[in-house]
């Protein structure tokens, strides 16, 4: 009988997988970051930090939900430093894991605005995602328009498309509103929205978008910087932005931020990379590249960005899009917002 | 013409030679024994992770839940499950009933074109059938600006049927597959023999073939329904509500992951109890095995009957196939220009060789499975790999956590371990290594390897064991020199399948993967995760083009 292993297919074999030997190999200065915001939307600042500091970036990208657990799970062997999400709601679910540590930068605390930092300063806003109305040009005049709350106005009905509710930007927005008008109100301001669908809420705010240039509805609820795309892609489109709530609470903002991990074993470069990332120099690019606002108040918004017009944003601290995010999205269910 | 009835009927037996006790027989019994369990431990490890949830308190979302979405959620779900495996049965079996027996125009062509879907996301075709038909699609535009009116009367796609269709056209190719084996190795001589007992075609069909296929046929609608209740990217694209949008909206918007591992593990449950009473009804048959007859002598149609199956074949093949890599095409040469740079060659390399490698793990451990339950199909042994290939009908990211935990775990105590010996400072050692990819790879896609192994054994007749045994072979010897080549088309099957799902799999390999290791998936969920959807036209394009090779080929070796 045959051997079942002759010497030469052993070999073969052993070839096959010699990529399973690769290994992390630590080197001198990095800092690792586990990055729910996509790679094209921050390799070019990591890049601009690595040629001015030396220090190194690595990083991975995945889901929010899936980076957290991936944090929980490694525990203080974590080789994370730093977490970048797209929404406040994980970042603070992030700290009450207990897997972000608190930091003080004078760098930080002066380039970011109190009400787009967590107050224990256990992550921080980098750009600023405004969610807005957009209405169609031809359908609606912008004397029309006043906050989301008028939304729910039976004026409105049949000509209103939203976005699913199981994004987190709906989510954050209706958490904030809760923190403003109390459960009870903001019910029934979301059962009002229900009431005026002009159909089913739609997978994302591209379509949601082009729902309401093609006619299927007036108005919809996006953050800018899918209008921007869009309009960038086909500028004859008859799609305006309204800032709604500019005479009380001002304009819904969610940020892309980061924090810094509990076992962080590179926290000085870590703490550098993110004031790097505030400073006037990066933040330009960081929210240029996704037609997005800088948090730092000294850097002015792309030219692009800069033409929809300037708009006050909501002041109150966004750490409450995360405390009542669940209760939002319960209340989103009640009212039968799919 | 004389038939020999018994060798091509379904033939009960009593399977007096297994139950005797392990210790008569000949082969290396320890071992054999052993498989299925170490390999249900390893795989069953994640879903103990995702089971010990049970006990932690998740309780006001669970009151939420019933109290609000639970029961729409449940009614969907079956909807969809039922008109998923009506669907892709209806489209599987007759296709396979068709390219396997008869020759119409386009037969030959047909018989591997029918596949290709296979190598399609289901997310990629269900947003390429949502750009061209909803609102604000070409077809429906045209059609307002050419009828000068709202088209009521066209069907909301954002509804069930919109889904279940979608998910039909992108899921047939696992039933057609299995089916079209089963129909091969029958051949036209079962059909012929049916028809010399005076049986019809179409008695013969129903009677005969069809009976015989059963094994092969259910094993790919089981791996159908899987797919079906684990997808969460083609549901998403509908937002349609199902089960699994559930546990997502649990984990990521309530940031309850107790109450989305309770939500999976009730789906554990339930597809546990599906796959036992598939087991209990497969349990009370033996299937013969023969020889394959040549492909070249199909029974010729002509007329309107062969044309009506080439146009429905076509058209299967249309709208499955031809149209979402058209509107891809488009799409991807519209950015290829700006976006297509050398990584694509490192993220398809990385791609071919992380699927190849784990499509290498997968087989053999397959079939290792298939044959220990041959040695010693006791009722313990069966459910072991019942357990060992459950990690398909998961949702992708709770699978993807609960690989991660336990791992990690091993992780941070071979660290202290390391530390306390040798006074070693040592990161995450195993974790970010290709091995935990390609063990996680093995614990999702198991039942896709398991399935079309499973069938082919089942072919094969116990004499040859015995005689086999006879002569004094032992186990190893026996399934190297008399199972493996017999078991040939149902390996390459296997290998296919795991093949293409490998590659198009998101959640494990974005958790797992080592720093730098980006896939075209990754590059894909990176594209279409912002909304990107005609920039993710380029990645998916590649990653269709690379997943129909091994599918050609394996067209080849059936089709020999």
């Amino acid at each position: 009988m045959r051997k079942l292993l002759s010497i030469k297919r052993f070999f073969t074999i052993t070839c096959c997988f010699l990529p399973l030997l690769v290994v992390n190999i630590a080197q001198a200065e990095q800092v690792i970051v586990y990055s729910a915001r996509i790679e094209q939307l921050i390799k070019p600042m990591f890049d601009a930090f690595t040629s001015e500091t030396g220090i190194q970036v690595k990083f991975t990208t995945d889901k929010e939900g899936a980076l957290l657990a991936r944090l929980k799970a490694e525990g203080k062997k974590t080789p994370a430093d730093v977490l970048i999400t797209a929404d406040v709601g994980n970042l603070w679910e992030a700290a009450r894991a207990g897997v972000l540590k608190s930091v003080s930068s004078p760098i930080l605390e002066a380039n970011i605005p109190t009400y787009l930092r967590d107050p224990q300063g256990q992550w921080f806003g980098l750009s600023v995602r405004a969610r807005t109305i957009v209405y169609n040009t031809q359908k609606v005049k912008p004397s029309d328009l006043s906050s989301y709350e008028d939304l729910a106005d039976p004026k409105w009905k049949g000509r209103l498309c939203l976005r699913t509710s199981k994004k987190v930007y709906n989510q954050s927005l209706v958490a904030m509103m809760i923190a403003e008008h109390g459960e009870a109100e903001t019910e029934k301001i979301v059962r009002g929205w229900v009431a005026n669908l002009a159909t089913d809420p739609l997978p994302d705010d591209t379509r949601a978008l082009e729902f309401v240039a093609a006619g299927r509805c007036d108005v919809t609820l996006v953050n800018t910087y899918y209008y921007g795309r869009l309009i960038e892609s086909n500028p004859t489109l008859p799609l305006a932005v309204f800032w709604p709530n500019q005479n009380n609470s001002g304009v819904h903002v969610n940020i892309s931020g980061a924090g810094i991990t509990q076992f962080s074993k590179n926290e000085r470069s870590a703490i550098k990379l993110l004031e790097f990332l505030s400073s006037e120099e990066a933040q330009n690019l960081f929210a240029d590249v996704n037609m997005e606002y800088p948090v730092n108040p000294q850097v002015k918004p792309s030219p692009v960005v800069s033409a929809w017009g300037a708009f006050k944003q909501n002041p109150m601290n966004i750490v409450k899009a995360g405390e009542l995010q669940t209760t939002a999205v319960k209340l989103m269910d009640r009212a039968g917002y799919r | 013409m004389h038939v020999n009835n018994e060798k091509y009927s379904t033939v009960e037996e009593k399977n007096s030679d297994i139950s005797r006790p392990f210790f008569l027989l000949k082969h290396n019994a320890s071992i054999w024994r052993l498989i299925p369990f170490l390999v249900a431990a390893l795989v069953f490890a994640p879903v103990v992770v995702v089971f010990s949830s049970f006990f932690m308190p998740a309780d006001e979302v669970w009151q939420h839940l019933v109290e609000t979405t639970l029961p729409s959620l449940l009614i969907n779900t079956f909807w969809l499950s039922f008109g998923v495996i009506a669907g892709t049965s209806l489209l599987g079996v007759s296709l396979a009933w068709f390219t396997a027996v008869y020759e119409f125009p386009g037969s030959r062509f047909f018989s591997w074109a029918l596949l290709l879907p296979l190598a399609i996301p289901a997310y990629v075709t269900a947003f390429v059938v949502l750009g061209l038909f909803d609102y604000t699609g070409p077809v429906q535009t045209s059609l307002r600006s050419w009828l000068g009116s709202e088209l009521t009367w066209f069907p909301d796609l954002y509804g069930r049927g919109g889904v279940i269709i979608v998910m039909t056209l992108a899921f047939y190719p696992y039933v057609y597959l299995m089916a079209r084996n089963a129909f091969l190795t029958q051949g036209k001589r079962l059909l012929e023999a049916a028809q010399s007992l005076g049986l019809s075609r179409q008695q013969g069909f129903f009677k005969v073939a069809l009976p015989m296929a059963r094994p092969w046929i259910v094993g790919g609608i089981m791996l159908t329904l899987m797919e079906t209740l684990a997808d969460f990217g083609t549901v998403a694209i509908f937002n349609y509500d199902t089960f699994t949008t559930a546990i997502y909206k649990a984990w990521f918007g309530m940031f309850s992951l107790p109450a989305a591992s309770q939500l999976a593990s009730l789906l554990i449950v339930i597809v546990f109890v599906l796959i036992i009473i598939e087991q209990q009804f497969r349990l009370r048959m033996r299937f013969a095995e023969m020889k394959r007859s040549s492909r070249a002598s199909g029974i010729l149609l002509s007329g309107w009957k062969a044309k009506a199956i080439s146009c429905f074949a076509a058209s299967v093949l249309f709208f499955a196939f031809v149209l979402p890599i058209i509107q891809l095409g488009i799409w991807a040469a519209n950015s290829l220009l700006q976006s297509f740079d050398q990584r694509y060659l490192e993220f398809l390399l990385h791609s071919v060789l992380l699927s190849a490698m784990a499509t290498v793990i997968t087989c053999f451990i397959a079939i290792l499975l298939v044959y220990a339950v041959r040695l010693y199909s006791d009722f313990f042994t069966l459910i072991a790999v019942r357990i060992a290939t459950i990690g398909y009908a998961l949702p992708g990211a709770v699978l993807a956590v609960g690989i991660f935990i336990p791992l990690a775990w091993l992780d941070n105590q071979l660290s202290e371990w390391l530390s306390m010996l040798f006074q070693i400072e040592t990161g995450l050692l195993i974790q970010g290594t290709l091995g935990v990819m390609l063990i996680a790879y093995m614990t999702r896609f198991l039942a896709v390897g398991h399935y079309p192994i499973d069938s082919a054994m089942q072919r094969i007749t116990r004499n040859i064991d015995e005689a086999a045994m006879g002569f004094g072979l032992s186990g190893w010897a026996v399934l190297r020199s008399i199972h493996l080549p017999m078991l040939k088309t149902g390996i390459f099957t296997a290998a296919t399948l795991v093949f293409v799902d490998v590659m198009k799999e998101m959640p494990i390999t974005l958790m797992t993967r080592p720093f730098g290791w980006d896939t075209l998936a990754v590059r894909i969920f990176a594209l279409t995760s912002e909304g990107e959807w005609e920039q993710a036209a380029l990645p998916s394009v590649t990653l269709v083009l690379a997943g129909l090779v091994p599918i050609i080929l394996l067209m080849r070796q059936t089709d020999k």
